[in-house]
């Protein structure tokens, strides 16, 4: 064992801690404009323990779908039980919602709660 | 961290301390006794090589197996099943058979009751019959563990959603439930009610009696942008202050990583099914693929030893190559 491979280690592992206290960070997602003349496809890929994109908008009545293309089951729980929440989706399932009243709804993994997002339904 | 280098004497980056992280973090199969510092180290398989007096010196000796993920067939590990069953063949093996087997967690990968049957199958297979178990997120995914709880609780008077604590051979353990009735941003969680529960359990306990606390997501901050931590924990510890011996065995992150913060050892496991990337080394924690000759060296379980007057546990890890 190499004492630069400790150093690394080391310096890794301190960055880690470093950033530990910032751990509880704001959620600011940006607000993308979706306008489209097509027929949308409101699709949210779960990769990498993350929703991409985090915050979507869509248009009330207009579907919302995710997809789990990470090797961990994830789940799609709204944070105040706004809508019904999706089982846990192994690698490539997915789970499709009908977006309700305009309003902000946030949502997270329950099986990974760092792992955060929001739909903005707009009329 | 100062927890980390403290004494750096030789300008070189490193100290003791730092270097026997390392060392644990490499999880080489050492063995460890713990007083405030490491005092000894040697490999499982010398032990049982050598005829060590070790095993029969000790007044308690059980072993720790952990995520497990039956059901898991992706490229990091195509039959976990398999390893599973090289995980029971290596305990049946040992020279003196542990006591009992503690799992902390991840028994399947989606919960399924097909995936949960298939370990109950391949574990019939182990010498030692004795488990005691606690959810990983896992075991807990769709119905909020009560499928786990009616198969593993059954020989253990457990409260809440899963929690409790029995005594052997003059040791306390307590195994804790943190991966239920998770919040949005957050971390794994204990709770109040399982909070409120553990200061009562320890109050009446000698500060002199050996602790083992186990749980699925580590009781420390191993790497919270992860997930690998749980945010009360600080509060559990804090009940477990004045006892003179801790360890807290956990799995969850399948890697060996150790630390010791004053009279409190703690551990995680490697995993049977596959392993996971070293804290902040990709973009995500998840199964991590290996060249095929190496998977065997990156999992493993953990073996505990007690010996009475000892005031700290020998902790062995070793992997399944």
């Amino acid at each position: 064992m190499t004492t630069l491979t400790h150093k690394n280690k080391i310096t890794a592992l301190l960055c880690g801690i470093t950033l530990l206290n910032l751990s509880f960070f704001a959620i600011a997602g940006e607000m993308k404009d979706t306008d489209t003349t097509t027929a949308k496809q409101n699709r949210i890929e779960i990769k990498d323990f993350a929703f991409n994109p985090q915050t979507i908008t869509v248009k009330s009545g207009e579907k919302v779908t995710w997809i789990n293309r990470d090797e961990e089951p994830h789940t799609v729980v709204s944070v105040e039980k706004q809508f019904k929440k999706s089982s846990a989706l192994d690698t490539d399932q997915e789970f499709t919602i009908t977006a309700g009243a305009p309003g902000t709804y946030n949502y997270f993994c329950s099986v990974h709660p760092k792992m955060t997002g929001t739909i903005v339904v707009e009329k | 961290m100062s927890d980390y280098i403290s004494h750096d004497h030789e300008h070189d980056g490193i100290d003791r301390r730092g270097f026997l992280q390392c060392m644990a973090w490499a999880g080489t199969g050492l063995l460890w006794t713990v007083s405030g510092g490491v005092l000894a180290s040697k490999t499982l398989a010398q032990i049982a090589k050598a005829g060590d007096s070790l095993p029969s010196a000790t007044d308690l000796s059980f072993l720790q197996i952990s995520d497990s993920h039956i059901g898991f067939s992706k490229e990091a590990n195509k039959d976990v099943t398999e390893t599973f069953r090289i995980a029971l063949d290596r305990i049946n093996a040992m020279p003196t058979p542990p006591a009992f087997l503690i799992h902390t967690g991840d028994i399947t990968q989606l919960s399924k009751p097909e995936e949960f049957d298939t370990f109950d199958e391949v574990l019939k297979s182990c010498r030692t019959k004795d488990v005691f178990y606690v959810p990983g997120e896992h075991d807990v995914l769709n119905d909020g563990g009560k499928l786990y709880r009616e198969r593993y609780l059954k020989s253990v008077e457990a409260k809440g959603s899963g929690w409790y604590s029995f005594n052997k051979n003059g040791v306390h353990f307590i195994g804790l439930v943190n991966v239920l009735d998770l919040q949005a941003g957050g971390l794994g969680q204990l709770g109040d009610d399982q909070l409120d529960w553990l200061e009562e359990d320890v109050k009446g306990l000698g500060a002199d009696t050996p602790i083992v606390v186990f749980a699925h997501i580590p009781l420390w901050a191993v790497y919270p942008q992860w997930g690998w931590g749980t945010s009360d924990s600080e509060r559990a510890l804090g009940y477990l202050k004045r006892f003179g011996s801790v360890t807290v065995l956990n799995g969850h992150i399948h890697q060996v990583l150790q630390k010791v913060e004053g009279n409190v050892t703690f551990h995680t496991a490697m995993s049977t099914a596959f392993p996971q990337p070293a804290p902040g080394t990709a973009a995500a924690p998840g199964p991590m693929k290996v060249p095929a000759e190496k998977l065997h060296s990156m999992l493993g379980l953990t073996s505990v030893q007690y010996k009475q007057g000892k005031s700290a546990l020998a902790v062995v890890d070793s992997n399944l190559s």
